[in-house]
């Protein structure tokens, strides 16, 4: 019997409950319950609806310039012994992935009839990318960004100031993600009635999992397309790195029917489906989590700040509990070599996040666990401009 | 402190035996209205002093909470309370210890997140609960679809589980939700995270008298209710109130437990007038 056939359609809908397995679910307020099930409404009829996907599929074309292309890395490919291909979602307009999901949810906000934005950012790129489909779309946004992320990524709370939006410094708790999380979160309960949470990954309360990833299932579309062209045939591998997981499952969806081993890699400091992880309940979802025995959520902390979060989407924690992808971790200090690495090889500056996904693949490649010769297929999730200030003080004269 | 319950309080004349609901209604007869002040758990190390000041002011139950580190639903006041307090190494069972060790007289209720009651397991964290004294608990990030598992647990080890009504809670599921409601109905004031307000509501007497509509449970309010005369407008249509970021700040900024229950005496005359 296959896994499927134990747990249903794998990246198919979630349950009635939200759920993916035993994971995922609606844990929030009563005052949230009517508008996560009005969205959920909404978005099951917007995405039923051709007239909505044709517009969300123009923007993505006209403004975002999708399709993003798939780069052969023959200089690195020569290096490792396996045969690399990016996905360069690091070309798409504001820099990441993230634009395709702000898409989706800012038509859906226009098609709910509300009139503002609320978004948490953790590196900032889900902040400027929400600024900006407010900005397109003629909505008022407020960023929650934790006060330390507001100084790592200090250009990226500029540019979200020149896109019009409020940015609004967290200071409670460990003052990054998670906290960003609980301030939008909290916003949200008091302005629900003209406001739409733009949540940036596939986490939090149902809908909120299933519909971004959704929104961002295009990326592996394109990419299994595109593989098909250029390989003839589906990868070996598929690796995308992994903080709240929305590039990752949305590459995860394109691939999951195929035969390619799918690959997730978190920063080692906020490893939720690594040792530290155990099930428990935050920002309105049942996920691995990184808690202590009584249940109190501990600070993740990575070099990147897109990956500092101490949990994973819950149909992240569904995939690996059947086995049908594989999660690994990777160091600060193996990241920043991946990034000068690919730099260097191939001229091409990655994120810290996808740098991740990278160092994983640099580490398994030389161990022969993906064996020489192997196909892989990386997300590269978004570019590495936002980091270049926080590299060069690390890396100091080292590059 | 253990032992007897202190003087001058009708209400806290019952044993930690009467269930939360019982002795509500056996306290609001002749329409008197509930008062419900609220302590984080391992606040200070004077912190079951102040429930016990609570309780000698007129305090019909007091509402615990159990800090939590990402408490979503909670605005400044209670989020500073429970830093410190998690700062002080409060954890469930640092609680229960004090209030196994602290017989007040009145129902104690739990205030906290689902993942502290998930971490220990449900039934397990409700008898611990219950071994403390505790005869409710209020979880609010486990509404209606998510709570069954818990509740059953829960009522099990005798903890009634309080649900939250909110404003935008529509009439068939406020139908549900008193139904399975038990102890008392929440009813939160208004749209937002706990904390003082300037003024109350104007969703609190309309979800109030709706919820009054709906079942013959004790009705009571909470969120925003910073003074004496909110509580008294707050308690117009509805049961009672639950008192806490107001209480929590004069704690924060050190107030004696004396003081502390000074206050709670000048909401529990408002009410009483």
């Amino acid at each position: 019997m296959t896994s499927s056939e134990l747990t249903g359609p794998l990246m198919a809908e979630p349950d009635a409950t939200g759920r993916f397995g035993s994971f995922g679910g609606c844990f929030v307020p009563e005052s949230l319950v009517p508008a996560c099930q009005e969205l959920e409404a909404h978005f099951r009829s917007a995405w039923a609806d051709p007239v909505f996907r044709r517009r969300y599929e123009d923007v993505l074309r006209d403004y975002a310039g999708r399709p993003s292309p798939v780069t052969v890395c023959d200089n690195l490919s020569n290096e490792l012994g396996v045969r690399l291909l990016l996905k360069r979602e690091d070309l798409n307009h504001t820099g990441s992935h993230k634009i395709n999901n702000v898409v989706g949810q800012g038509l859906l906000t226009l098609r709910m009839g509300k009139s503002r934005l609320v978004a948490e950012t953790g590196a900032g790129q889900h902040g400027v990318a929400t600024a900006t489909a407010a900005a397109l779309f003629g909505l008022e946004c407020t960023v929650y960004m934790g006060e330390v992320d507001m100084v790592r990524q200090e250009l990226n709370v500029f540019r979200m100031r020149l896109l019009g939006a409020e940015v609004r410094a967290v200071t409670s708790g460990s003052r990054t993600l998670k906290d960003a999380v609980n301030e939008a979160l909290r916003d949200w309960v008091a302005s629900v009635e003209q406001t739409h949470y733009c949540l940036g990954s596939v986490m939090g309360p149902h809908p909120f999992p299933w519909m971004v990833r959704e929104f961002q299932r295009v990326i592996g579309e394109e990419a299994r397309r595109q593989c098909l062209e250029i390989l003839g045939d589906d990868p070996d591998y598929v690796v995308a790195c992994a903080g709240g997981g929305s590039n990752a499952a949305g590459t995860f969806a394109g691939f999951v029917g195929t035969g390619a081993q799918l690959v997730g890699v978190e920063a080692a400091g906020g490893a939720a489906l690594g040792s530290g992880g155990v099930p428990g309940v935050l920002h309105g979802m049942r996920s691995y989590l990184l808690q202590d025995e009584f249940g109190q959520v501990l600070e993740a902390e990575s070099i990147s700040a897109g990956l500092d979060y101490p949990g994973i989407g819950p149909e992240h924690a569904h995939l690996a509990e059947v086995g049908r992808a594989r999660y690994f971790s990777a160091g600060d200090e193996e990241v920043l070599d991946a990034l000068q690495l690919l730099a260097r090889t191939e001229g091409i500056i990655p994120a810290l996040e996808p740098a991740h996904a990278l160092a994983w693949l640099v580490r398994a490649a030389r161990s022969g666990e993906v064996p020489a010769g192997s196909t892989v297929l990386l997300t590269m999730s978004g570019r590495g401009d936002k980091d270049a200030e926080q590299v060069m003080r690390v890396l100091g004269g080292r590059a | 402190m253990s032992g007897a319950p202190p003087a001058g309080n009708p209400a806290a004349a019952t044993a930690r035996g009467v269930a939360l609901e019982e002795h509500l209604r056996r306290a609001s007869t002749g329409g008197r209205k509930l008062l419900v002040p609220y302590v984080t758990g391992g606040l200070r190390e004077d912190w079951t002093e102040l429930l016990a000041a609570m309780v000698a002011a007129g305090a019909d139950a007091v509402e615990v909470g159990l800090p939590f580190s990402d408490p979503m639903m909670d605005g400044p006041t209670i989020q500073e309370a429970s830093t410190v307090a998690l700062g002080r190494g409060t954890t469930p069972a640092s609680v229960a210890a004090e209030l196994r060790a602290t017989d007040v007289g009145v129902p104690l209720v739990v205030m906290t997140y689902a993942n502290l009651v998930l971490r220990a397991g449900t039934r397990r964290f409700a008898s611990e609960m219950a071994a403390a004294g505790v005869r409710g608990a209020i979880v609010p990030d486990l509404p209606l679809e998510e709570s069954a598992e818990w509740e059953a647990d829960a009522a099990a080890e005798g903890v009634e589980t309080v649900l939250l009504a909110a404003p935008v809670t529509p009439d068939d599921r406020l139908a549900r939700l008193c139904a399975r409601s038990h102890g008392f109905v929440y009813g939160v004031n208004l749209m937002g995270v706990t904390g003082e307000r300037r003024d109350l509501a104007a969703s609190s007497a309309v979800l109030a008298g709706r919820l009054k509509a709906h079942t013959d449970k004790p009705v009571i309010m909470g969120f925003g209710i910073s003074a004496p005369e909110q509580a008294v407008a707050a308690a117009r249509e509805a049961d009672g109130v639950v008192v806490a970021s107001a209480l929590m700040r004069m704690a924060l900024d050190g107030a004696s437990p004396e003081q502390v229950g000074r206050r709670v005496a000048e909401f529990r005359a408002a009410l009483d007038a």
